[in-house]
């Protein structure tokens, strides 16, 4: 036994578990952005998936080799050329969508490598959020802990804008978590949750 | 007791094959002797053995240093030893010299049994899948029924493909590293340059130099420059010697003035003293041969279809020679493949010899793998 056999920490991460739960058994999974390879290593030893993460950060990129988790150094932004097309079962991007440059890009990568995508987001239109913004600052949260100037988030937005985005893109959602403080939010989500999870394909294809 | 982190003294081993090898140009070598060192002890499962491989210019000492020679460091030194990326505390670890050698291995200056003498050009062409077959014979020699892994840069990764190619059932992890899957034409290029430089020097003779008691010094120590130029970066050249003049001001003649120019000749004088230009015709022939997509149409995904490797494969940004974008054609096959696979792109500043270098974002990702190699 090595320091490695002990189980993933998922804590603090309540989108994970929401994502793990849509997951099916022995799945292909491409994780965009996969961080430390928690959720990959987590998939693997509960749903048996097999798959592949892809994170540039090199301290992130070796905490997933520790993991023993497939990781590839790449840079999300310059496409996912390296994958064929349906090689996967989902792909999913956690917390990242609102960072990347080329966002529209990352989604049809996203539909074309995989039969169906998972994406996790802050949502901008969080109450406490819209209530710093009357307050005139800009929102800083569990969720969007960064002040304007340091952030790395460049494509803030809302659950209303992901879900219009979703139908001028012919995305089709299949499910969706929204939640606050780690727990589901069902009434006025775009208010009241700081978090969603979406699972989505390529509407009318399948 | 070695001092802590380094192998200690170490010295080459040989084995000798009386089978005969048929090389992949048609050509067979009746009998062959490799030479080796190894690191570390094999355990009774026989299950933690290590192959290293070398790249062009090196050879089987891979760590440690020789009692009679203590400044004759292992060319991997800094990566392999007890409490390195590459512990020989768990793992035994086997270097060995390639047939065409000049290390002790069978190569073109070793005696030809068939007319007494050396070799010289009629040494036959060696290739990657030789040298992996020959590999495959020592470890059956020496018990090892399958590797941990095989490692190895540049050339070296190549062997290390070959081996998850075409002995699958031998290998369980492959770590490439500053590889291409196949030469690019520049690449070629430079090595046609160095080989011409060897051929084209008068002391040559047509390969057979060692009866006329020279060696081709020029073209040998051309080689090696244009060689050693390739393997670094232009950033990394400007850091170490700028403009740097030896002796501050202009001489207006062709003695060394720049401090770059003092490098590359002692570079190729050490060189051109303890490396054979016949070997150095072929290692680079052998380079320029490598293509194992080759008898797959040209697709590599089709050429890996048989192997079951773990694989690491890590390339260095300031790399021109094997740049990361090379190295991403081999992660593609893999993925096609579906095999487990990870990737590190170390943004590092010393081009090729890059992966010779001692940089904790490397070393730590080696380290990490090896550590989950489980035995």
């Amino acid at each position: 036994m090595t320091p490695f056999d002990t189980p993933a920490s998922l804590s603090g991460r309540s989108d994970f578990i929401a994502i793990a739960k849509w997951i099916k058994p022995d799945a292909k999974v491409l994780d965009l952005g996969c961080g430390d390879g928690s959720l990959l290593r987590h998939l693997k030893e509960a749903r048996g998936v097999t798959g592949y993460g892809i994170e540039i950060d090199d301290t992130k990129v070796l905490a997933c080799v520790k993991n023993r988790v497939n990781v590839l150094q790449i840079d999300l932004e310059s496409g996912l050329s390296e994958f064929e097309s349906d090689s996967f079962d989902y792909v999913i991007l956690s917390q990242t969508l609102q960072a990347v440059r080329h966002t529209e890009r990352i989604i049809r990568d996203m539909l074309r490598v995989g039969r169906e995508a998972i994406v996790t987001f802050p949502n901008f239109g969080y109450w406490r959020h819209r209530l710093q913004i009357l307050g005139g600052r800009m929102p800083v949260s569990g969720e969007l802990p960064y002040e304007w100037y340091d952030t790395p988030n460049i494509h803030l937005f809302t659950i209303r804008d992901f879900e219009n985005f979703c139908g001028t893109h012919s995305v089709r959602i299949l499910e969706r978590v929204v939640m606050a403080e780690g727990r589901p939010v069902n009434f006025l989500p775009n208010l009241l949750g700081s978090l969603a999870v979406y699972r989505f394909d390529e509407g009318g294809r399948s | 007791m070695p001092p802590e982190g380094t192998v200690g003294t170490v010295s080459p081993k040989f084995e000798c094959f009386d089978e005969p090898i048929v090389l992949k140009s048609g050509a067979r070598l009746d009998a062959y002797q490799l030479a080796y060192e190894t690191y570390g002890t094999l355990n009774s499962a026989r299950s933690n053995a290590v192959l290293v491989c070398h790249a062009l210019n090196a050879s089987h000492h891979v760590a440690g240093v020789y009692a009679d020679d203590p400044d004759n460091v292992g060319w991997w030194d800094n990566l392999i030893g007890p409490g390195k990326p590459l512990d020989t505390n768990r793992f035994f670890v086997v270097g060995v010299n390639n047939i065409g050698g000049c290390h002790g291995s069978t190569g073109p200056a070793s005696i030809n049994p068939t007319t007494g003498s050396q070799w010289g050009a009629d040494f036959p062409m060696v290739t990657v899948e030789d040298w992996v077959e020959a590999q495959s014979h020592l470890a059956t020699r020496l018990g090892i029924h399958r590797f941990a892994a095989v490692m190895g840069g540049s050339l070296g990764a190549m062997q290390a493909l070959q081996w998850a190619i075409s002995q699958p059932q031998r290998i369980g992890h492959a770590i490439v590293i500053a590889a291409a899957p196949k030469l690019s034409t520049q690449n070629i290029a430079f090595n046609e340059v160095a080989r011409q430089a060897i051929t084209t020097d008068p002391d040559f003779h047509g390969g057979n130099f060692y009866s006329h008691g020279v060696v081709p010094r020029r073209g040998l120590r051309i080689a090696r420059m244009i060689g050693h130029i390739t393997y670094l970066s232009d950033d990394a050249m400007a850091e170490k010697f700028g403009r740097e003049l030896r002796e501050g001001v202009y001489k207006f003649n062709f003695d060394v003035e720049f401090q770059v120019e003092s490098y590359l000749r002692y570079q190729a004088d050490k060189f051109a003293e303890r490396f054979d230009a016949n070997t150095y015709l072929r290692i680079t022939k052998a380079l320029d041969y490598f293509d194992p997509a080759a008898a797959h149409g040209g697709d590599l995904s089709a050429a890996l279809k048989q192997a079951s490797a773990g694989f690491l494969v890590a390339s260095f940004t300031s790399d021109w020679r094997f740049s990361p974008a090379r190295s991403r054609e081999i992660i593609k096959a893999l993925l096609d493949n579906g095999l487990d696979a990870s990737y590190a792109e170390i943004n590092a500043p010393h081009g090729h010899d890059a992966f010779l270098m001692e940089d904790p974002r490397y070393h730590n990702v080696i380290r990490a793998y090896f550590n989950n190699i489980a035995l």
